[in-house]
């Protein structure tokens, strides 16, 4: 190593760090670039979504509400007109989903690190000439975050309404397969993601300052916090949660093998 | 003695050397036993080959917060990091804290953290209460006495690329540290600073440069006191000047009293 002769020249070296830095943000890319792609080919595809004799509904196409969906598929009405074939039913939901994880603290984190390598690893020196963070637009709209919050709120009780009529057989009694099942742990991965957020911390005790004249928030604060502990592990269990539902009831729905029935 | 076995072997060192005009790093080779951190192989580099060595410790035992420098990159107490953590083979190289200006060697000016530390405005006690009359449920507490476990290494302020990096933001950001002391205070049930006119969270932005923080966490992940700053004082400070500034709709429902 050739020896810096000045302070300044110190500070040059971008990083004097050992270690392979660069292999969690090059994981944390390429982890959320496949979802990405995988979404957008999802969301253009627009067939292969809906399973009616199981009541499988894709996730990606949850809640299904332009009369461009498949007969069965909407359980919430079609107020959204057929605009055009490439306009496909998720691009009316699929932005308050995605507005959710992109302006989680968690994913900020994440993409700030991986993408925009701001910085891409703590002490290592990043590109950029200036930095103003998150002071300015657009990325002072990041505070919206509890809006997007509310709205994912709503997505998870639908999907959850998705997975009960999902415990349905083809002659309309009781009845699950393996898809119901993957949709039921897809569905409480979403919600441990969704309520163990920061805006959830925050917004269900988080802001008060005397826990002891609120015990029931202070109950409830203290649970999220410990489930705000594994925000992380929950957004990643969820994206590929949601990914892999979404695979399964495509595959289902085009035929590619059928649902293995585990009752009904 | 029949049966001891040698644990100790020569480490090697690369050590930044320099005031504040001009330095480099120079190699040297020190005697390494069982169980030593790195602050004991600078002393032993001190004692045997370069006594004017600069090096700022106190404690040894990562409660004083004064041998912060960085190893091998890395913002590190030198106290807490042991040489097992390397190879013996390994060059293990010890710089100043990047962050702040060199005195000598690894001795840095961090005298931006005792400026930032006055413009945090101080603990307002409530009227009519004398020092001693405090009463506090520790529920209420608990989360600023998380904070008050910091030992000032300001390794945090050394890792925050927002000053580590750009150093034009020192004039308006006060780093994790101090942002973390205005949580502290806004958290705390008897503080009574907005009666009196002030707005801690407003503050915080307008002050100390809140917005700056994008969050990456590096100060939560080089705490030598695992405090969780990020999610327990950053991200809390942030959705409470959400509260106010960013969130209309939530100002429509929500109750004054906390």
């Amino acid at each position: 190593m050739s020896a810096p002769t000045t302070t300044s020249a110190l500070r040059r070296v971008r990083t004097l760090r050992t270690d392979r830095w660069w292999l969690p943000p090059l994981g944390t890319a390429l982890g959320l670039g496949a979802f990405v792609v995988y979404g957008l080919v999802r969301t253009f595809m627009n067939q292969w979504y809906w399973v009616p004799e199981y009541h499988y509904l894709a996730p990606f196409f949850s809640p299904c509400l332009s009369d461009a969906c498949v007969p069965g598929a909407s359980h919430l009405g079609t107020p959204f007109p057929d605009l055009a074939p490439w306009v496909p039913p998720p691009v009316f939901v699929l932005p308050f989903v995605l507005g959710f994880r992109l302006t989680c603290y968690y994913y900020r984190k994440a993409y700030y690190r991986s993408f925009w390598a701001s910085p891409p690893a703590c002490a290592v020196t990043e590109p950029h000439r200036r930095y103003t963070g998150e002071t300015r637009f657009p990325l002072i709209m990041q505070n919206v975050h509890r809006y997007f919050f509310y709205a994912a709120l709503l997505v998870a009780g639908v999907l959850t309404y998705d997975t009960v009529i999902a415990f349905r057989g083809p002659d309309g009694g009781f009845g699950f397969g393996v898809g119901t099942l993957l949709m039921l742990i897809n569905v409480v991965l979403l919600w441990g993601y969704t309520l163990s957020c920061h805006s959830c911390r925050h917004l269900i005790g988080g802001r008060i300052n005397h826990f002891s004249k609120h015990p029931v928030r202070y109950r409830m604060w203290t649970l999220v916090s410990r489930l705000n502990g594994h925000h992380m592990g929950l957004a990643w269990a969820s994206l590929l949660s949601v990914a892999l539902v979404d695979l399964y009831v495509m595959l289902i729905a085009a035929g590619a093998f059928p649902d293995p029935r585990l009752f009904n | 003695m029949e049966g001891t076995v040698e644990m100790g072997y020569r480490a090697r060192l690369r050590v930044w050397r320099g005031d504040a005009d001009s330095g480099e790093l120079r190699d040297y080779e020190v005697d390494a036993e069982e169980g030593e951190v790195v602050l004991d192989l600078l002393h032993r580099l001190q004692a045997t080959q370069c006594p004017d060595l600069a090096v700022r410790w106190n404690c040894k035992a990562g409660k004083c917060g004064s041998c912060s420098a960085e190893v091998n990159g890395r913002p590190r107490l030198t106290c807490m990091t042991r040489m097992s953590l390397f190879g013996e083979e390994e060059t293990i190289t010890v710089t100043p804290m990047r962050t702040f200006p060199v005195i000598k060697d690894l001795v840095c000016d961090v005298s931006y953290n005792y400026v930032k530390a006055r413009e945090v405005p101080a603990f307002s006690p409530p009227g009519g209460l004398e020092p001693g009359e405090y009463r506090m449920h520790q529920r209420d507490v608990e989360r600023s006495q998380e904070f008050r476990k910091c030992i000032e290494c300001f390794l945090c302020q050394d890792t925050c690329h927002v000053i580590r990096d750009h150093s034009e933001n020192k004039e308006s950001f006060s780093g994790p540290r101090f942002l973390m002391r205005v949580a502290e205070l806004e958290m705390h049930p008897l503080d009574s600073h907005e009666e009196k006119g002030g707005n801690r969270p407003e503050e915080a932005r307008g002050d100390h440069g809140l917005g700056f923080c994008n969050i990456t966490k590096c100060c939560t992940e080089v705490c030598p006191e695992h405090i969780g700053i990020t999610d327990n004082a950053l991200i809390p400070l942030k959705e409470r000047l959400a509260d106010q500034r960013y969130d209309p709709l939530g100002r429509l429902f929500r109750r004054k009293n906390r």
